[in-house]
């Protein structure tokens, strides 16, 4: 049997938390795209450890995952999308953007939108055609800052830390974010997001020539 | 009158609080005073004498009424509550006992600690199961929780046996106490411990304690404990605040604090 084959068997008999754990590491350890399916199965698992481990394989997998993660994302178990989303996220593939933008502002689960948020900010956009950047660029900082004034003060923190990533790689955009940042700081209610925005503010000013 | 959620208004939620005949209005008025901050003082009257109903009793000889009362009062900052609630320490109901000690926490008043620490008498020996109910005979991580947020050195005496009480989750309301009074870290520690425990619940419960207390060596270990996310971020929100509120200027930031922020940044 091959490698692949015996993994995923292991990950079907696994009958154990742990075990199930111990399997998909080595599943994810082979770097092999056909195992892309079962991995993004185990998301759905209801298991922290094993959904981590999963997490990052297909993230080593990188940009071939992106697709199939796209067309298999659950809409009925928010503890999967909200992996998905992070798998996505971590990818960074910019074919991602659709889908960050509407988990992002419209998923019910706080965990799903705070890891899409968190997303948006950090795109590869260099692999879009360069006429393409500038627009996909412009949705997601509209996105996100419409997004960073909202009640759930983890969306709010994922916005700051999604704008911030979105200004260091758009030089155009430093200013305008650090201005709406500042803004933000100020009518902010809880503390721990104030100085989320004090550090982004405080990255962004190096970047200032 | 304008509607302030939930379909009630404090119109009718005093009005269903006053009226005897149905037990279920009154209970569900008197969580929702309470929900909705209503601390008017017709409002705490009305909570008042529900804290000494007769007519909503449980099958067990429970007061529902009672518990829901003594948990709104927690929540509505009038200090002329506390003698009351300071009785219900005494209520037959263990869960009216639990919310009155919970709700003392809440209100931050320390006038309340010498009957906290009656209802220690006996020690861990006393600490004991009651025989078909889910819980023990006092509300000893309640108790615990409150004394270590109210009271002073002088209860250390009193909590320390409790670090070795069989129930797990009453060792970690002793160490969140102990802590608390004391700064010391060999409590954060038995904490930190707590994130390795097998069984989650009891993971959770030492996350929510380390990001109670602000135990900010612990942040790291909560980055990796195997819980939701959502839980570890609240608990390193905890840790973050504290850590800030203790200098002088908070928004100073130092490299513990970028250190917890980015901790979250990545488990967003």
């Amino acid at each position: 049997m091959s490698d692949l084959n015996s993994s995923i068997q292991a990950v079907h008999a696994a009958s154990s938390p742990g075990s199930l754990i111990q399997a998909v590491r080595q599943l994810a350890q082979l770097q092999d795209p056909d195992a892309i399916p079962m991995l993004i199965e185990v998301l759905g698992y209801n298991n922290p450890g094993a959904a981590i481990a999963a997490v990052e394989g297909l993230v080593k997998l990188g940009d071939v995952a992106v697709p199939i993660l796209l067309n298999n994302i659950d809409s009925y178990d928010y503890g999967a999308r909200a992996w998905a989303n992070r798998a996505l996220a971590e990818i960074g593939h910019p074919h991602a953007l659709e889908n960050l933008l509407e988990a992002a502002s419209n998923d019910f689960a706080l965990s799903v939108r705070r890891a899409a948020t968190k997303g948006l900010g950090s795109l590869q956009w260099s692999k879009l055609p360069p006429e393409k950047q500038k627009t996909a660029q412009e949705k997601a900082l509209q996105a996100l800052l419409q997004i960073s004034v909202d009640v759930e003060w983890v969306v709010r923190y994922a916005a700051i830390v999604g704008l911030e990533g979105l200004a260091q790689q758009q030089p155009a955009f430093v200013g305008p974010i650090s201005e709406h940042l500042q803004q933000r700081g100020n009518g902010e209610p809880q503390l721990a997001v104030q100085a989320r925005v004090v550090l982004a503010l405080q990255r962004l000013e190096e970047k200032v020539p | 009158m304008e509607l302030t959620g939930a379909g009630l208004t404090l119109e009718q939620a005093l009005i269903n609080l006053r009226q005897t005949q149905d037990t279920g209005l009154r209970y569900y008025a008197a969580w929702w005073l309470g929900k909705f901050r209503m601390s008017t003082p017709e409002a705490i009257d009305l909570l008042l004498l529900a804290l000494e109903d007769e007519l909503d009793r449980s099958p067990d000889g429970g007061y529902p009424l009672r518990r829901n009362a003594a948990r709104a009062l927690g929540k509505l900052n009038e200090p002329r509550v506390v003698p009351a609630l300071v009785r219900c320490l005494d209520s037959t109901d263990y869960y009216v006992r639990e919310a009155a000690a919970q709700s003392l926490e809440q209100l931050g008043e320390s006038s309340c600690v010498p009957a906290l620490v009656q209802l220690l008498a006996g020690g861990v020996e006393a600490a004991v199961p009651v025989p078909g109910k889910p819980h023990l005979v006092q509300p000893y991580e309640a108790i615990l929780e409150a004394l270590g947020r109210l009271g002073t050195k002088a209860e250390i005496s009193h909590i320390e046996p409790f670090l070795e009480h069989p129930v797990q989750k009453v060792q970690f309301a002793a160490a969140r106490a102990l802590y608390q009074l004391t700064q010391e870290s060999q409590y954060g520690e038995r904490l930190v411990q707590g994130l390795q425990a097998e069984k989650l619940p009891l993971r959770r419960s030492a996350l929510i304690d380390l990001g109670a207390v602000g135990y900010l060596p612990g942040a790291p270990a909560i980055a990796k404990t195997l819980a939701e996310n959502s839980l570890k971020l609240i608990s390193l929100k905890g840790i973050l605040e504290d850590h800030l509120r203790q200098q002088q200027d908070p928004l100073t930031l130092s490299s513990d604090s970028i250190q917890v922020m980015q901790l979250m940044d990545d488990l967003l």
